[in-house]
């Protein structure tokens, strides 16, 4: 990150977190302190769990200048394929949850290489492919599950799905549970922003957004980098997947294929990477998600209409590209 | 005496931190070519930009034919007869000729589109300019040349009489350029004045009829081209007496090792049976005009395209076909022709840049990037290749020309590469940082480097090659030493006026 950058990321992370203190305050005193309950904050945290790991995944293949439609699909066919496999299998406890989560991962890893394979070998738009993968992985797992939810036979999940971690600890210091998923997310967001921030292949993902034959030329595998972006975009729709399994005892066909794609998708724009690839963060997606999750759950406390609280919602994700705009204009000239 | 055509007076314009131009003035009659000079960030761009309405000055007044005037944009410029004609071209490629040169004009019949009129417009404007170009295909189909005609006819069909061309040969083989001048010719004799920005100071005597020297956004001097000898205009821009214009080069010994060794390449079309050799030490030039092939042997050496046929032995051991990596790891470095499009990612750090393609030396454990080391090591490459930047995080993007060609080069001489392959090396940079893109070269083959320079700069064809290669029609048509090149014999072999 050169100044600029370091300013300017300083500059919106304070620009959002002033943006939600205000937010906070009025919402706050106008619920009459239930906003800044701390179950209520936890709440929100458990709430955005599964759209920012998807925003994750989606964060990197959007910095190579790509897009990632499937996600949602994928997250309803890797729950199906995880249920099943759960079913199937005479295994239980950690065997079993530990197994199930290598299988719905590698299906969605599996799928993301897929989507890649026309991108790399045939410079397909990513739009066309993801959507052609939307399709079939929707139409899967409605073939898989027959068009009904797959009921988890084994209570083993229960855990992994609405748990609290170290509740014991929390009870004790009489601090909130924190849920099992909300751990699971903070695993994704430090693991891949490290391998975004520090690792070859992250430095080569901006350089492929940046520039993609100033990238090849400097020898760099822009197919296997490519490659494995949409395979880390497919592995994290599928631990979305096994996350909502896990929450409700069963997959369903029907799961992640309403808002999750879109709304993932804008916490990704909204934390400031960009659509053109590039530039971006996942600090940056974790922030977004959360401003949307914050967003609908002050909407809910002050008991806003639900039909309501969808204008809105796009009415700040408007506002908020609108203002990342500015300062970046802001910026350009002051330098 | 009658006002002159253009008039900018007082011209000043700051920016945060810099003082861009101050107290610039410049006139241009009709019917006259003013070349304006000067080295990267003297502020020729600067005033252009101002005269296109892309930027407001701070002070100053400009007018036209006596009547001062405001150029709020650019579309304001395009009314008062202001044509620019950029380096980077603003063609529609998907578009043919003529929908280009009516584009945001075009002539409507009931509110559709009149595409005859379309046709007829871009016909009278290639007329005037005494040129045929193929109408019915997209602009992308043409050569880098004609593509320069279209932009040429664009601004004659909004019936600009203040035309500025900014650097309009550099992409240009020398049968473009003669053509070019024919038509800046025409263009003088039909009254317009034109401002006219280049490097390339030989051509000044050619055309210009006065020149102004810009240095540090101030006017060194306007004088008549005529008694205005090119080593003055050097020395009024850069504010020193430059050096002999290239350096001595020493001939590698006649036991030196062979490098590069290229074995019947060939790439249909362009390229056909192409053999030659580089020794440690020597630099070789490939001289032609564009599209004789030179870039693309040069691309199939680096891997960048796959050949049909022929050998690439870098120190006796060939190399595989169309694998970039392979060819790094061999020592080869491919210093390309456009660097903006294709040496650097210019969103990205001069860190970020100088390390890309040798990322591998700085990770641990195969795992993090170890950001000291490689801070040290683009430090070292600042250092030594004298790179101006505030900071070694400054974004590519913010350095000018010659600076950024000097991060391409700091990216290459990072890994050791023992062949160099440079593709047009001094393209757009001024004269100061040629000279020390020339040094770089020396150094490289004082330390057994052999280099593989494609140069369209004849005079650096001829000064920076131990040999000189003329390629035509994708082969070697002839070779000449250091001694025996002349520009005449190069040309003529180049055009293939001589065997």
């Amino acid at each position: 990150m050169n100044d600029r950058d370091r300013r300017s990321y300083w500059l919106r992370i304070a620009a959002a977190v002033a943006f939600v203190l205000i937010l906070v305050a009025i919402v706050d005193a106008a619920s009459h302190g239930a906003f800044l309950q701390p179950s209520n904050i936890v709440r929100v945290l458990r709430q955005i769990t599964y759209n920012c790991v998807l925003g994750v995944g989606q964060t990197f293949v959007i910095i190579t200048g790509g897009i990632d439609l499937s996600v949602g699909s994928l997250v309803a066919l890797t729950g199906v394929v995880a249920a099943l496999f759960a079913n199937a299998v005479h295994l239980s406890g950690f065997p079993l949850i530990a197994l199930t989560l290598i299988v719905a991962v590698g299906v969605g890893a599996f799928a993301g290489w897929v989507n890649a394979l026309p991108v790399v070998k045939l410079n397909l738009p990513p739009f066309i492919t993801t959507l052609a993968m939307l399709e079939m992985a929707l139409g899967a797992s409605f073939i898989l599950s027959h068009g009904r939810p797959v009921a988890l036979q084994s209570g083993d999940f229960q855990n992994t799905g609405i748990g609290s971690f170290l509740g014991g600890v929390t009870r004790a210091l009489h601090l909130p549970s924190i849920p099992v998923p909300v751990i699971w997310m903070l695993i994704v967001i430090i693991v891949a922003s490290v391998l975004l921030t520090r690792t070859r292949f992250g430095r080569y993902v901006f350089a492929i957004g940046g520039n993609e034959e100033a990238a090849r030329l400097a020898g760099i595998n822009v197919a296997r980098v490519k490659t494995f972006v949409y395979v880390i975009s497919g592995a994290c729709a599928a631990i979305v997947g096994f996350l909502y399994m896990a929450l409700f005892s069963s997959g369903s066909p029907q799961t992640g294929t309403g808002d999750e794609l879109l709304e993932s998708i804008a916490a990704v724009v909204v934390g400031g990477t960009s659509l053109t690839g590039g530039r971006g963060s996942v600090i940056g997606t974790f922030f977004g998600a959360l401003l949307i999750g914050v967003l609908y759950n002050a909407m809910n406390l002050l008991n806003v209409d639900s039909y309501l609280q969808k204008v809105l919602l796009g009415a700040v994700i408007l506002l908020a590209v609108v203002l990342d705009e500015l300062r970046k204009r802001y910026l350009a000239r002051s330098v | 005496m009658s006002a002159p055509l253009l008039e900018m007076s007082g011209i000043a314009k700051s920016f945060p931190g810099v003082r861009a131009l101050s107290d610039v003035s410049l006139t241009l009659e009709g019917g006259e070519v003013h070349v304006l000079v000067g080295e990267n960030g003297a502020g020729k761009s600067t005033l252009m930009k101002i005269l296109a309405g892309a930027l407001q000055a701070d002070q100053g007044q400009i007018a036209i034919d006596g009547a001062p005037i405001r150029i709020e944009s650019p579309q304001a410029a395009q009314r008062l007869g202001i044509g620019m004609i950029y380096q980077e071209f603003t063609l529609v490629p998907q578009l043919t000729a003529p929908a280009n040169i009516s584009l945001g004009s075009e002539p409507t019949q009931g509110g559709l589109i009149d595409g005859a009129a379309v046709r007829s417009r871009a016909t009278r404007a290639l007329d005037e300019l005494g040129l045929q170009i193929p109408l019915d295909v997209p602009v992308s189909h043409l050569s880098v040349g004609q593509q320069q005609l279209v932009e040429i006819a664009k601004v004659l069909a909004r019936s600009a009489r203040i035309i500025v061309m900014d650097e309009p040969t550099a992409a240009l083989s020398d049968r473009e350029i003669e053509r070019l001048f024919a038509i800046v010719g025409r263009l003088r004799a039909g009254g317009a004045g034109i401002i006219y920005i280049s490097h390339r100071l030989e051509e000044l005597a050619r055309i210009a009829d006065r020149v102004t020297v810009l240095r540090d956004g101030k006017v060194v001097t306007t004088r008549d081209a005529r008694d205005f000898p090119v080593d003055e205009i050097v020395r009024a821009m850069v504010g020193r007496q430059l050096d002999a214009h290239f350096p001595e080069l020493a001939n590698p010994p006649p036991d030196a090792p062979v490098r590069l060794e290229v074995r019947h390449l060939t790439r249909k079309p362009v390229v056909n049976d192409v053999s030659f050799s580089v020794r440690a030490g020597e630099i070789v030039g490939l001289a032609g005009l564009i599209g004789a092939g030179r870039t693309e042997i040069v691309r199939a050496i680096a891997g960048a395209d796959r050949p049909d046929a022929g050998q690439i032995l870098i120190d006796g051991s060939p190399l595989q076909f169309a694998d970039i990596g392979d060819a790094i790891a061999a020592g080869v470095a491919f210093i390309t022709e456009d660097r903006k499009a294709q040496g650097l990612v210019l969103g990205m750090t001069v860190r970020e840049n100088v390390t890309l393609a040798h990322l591998a030396e700085f990770v641990d454990r195969d795992l993090l990037i170890d950001l000291a080391r490689e801070r040290e090591a683009t430090n070292r490459m600042v250092t030594e290749l004298r790179i101006r930047t505030p900071s070694i995080e400054q974004l590519v993007r913010n350095l000018s020309g010659g600076t950024q060609q000097k991060v391409v080069l700091a990216k290459w001489l990072l890994g050791n590469a023992r062949v160099f392959l440079f593709d047009e090396p001094t393209r757009g940079i001024d004269v100061g940082a040629k000279a020390e893109i020339y040094k770089i070269m020396l150094d490289l083959t004082a330390r057994g480097a052999a280099i593989v320079m494609v140069s369209s700069d004849l005079p650096e064809a001829l000064g920076m090659a131990n040999r000189v290669l003329v390629v035509r029609g994708g082969r070697i048509a002839a070779e000449f030493s250091r001694a025996e090149a002349t520009p005449d014999k190069v040309i003529s072999v180049a055009t293939g006026a001589a065997a």
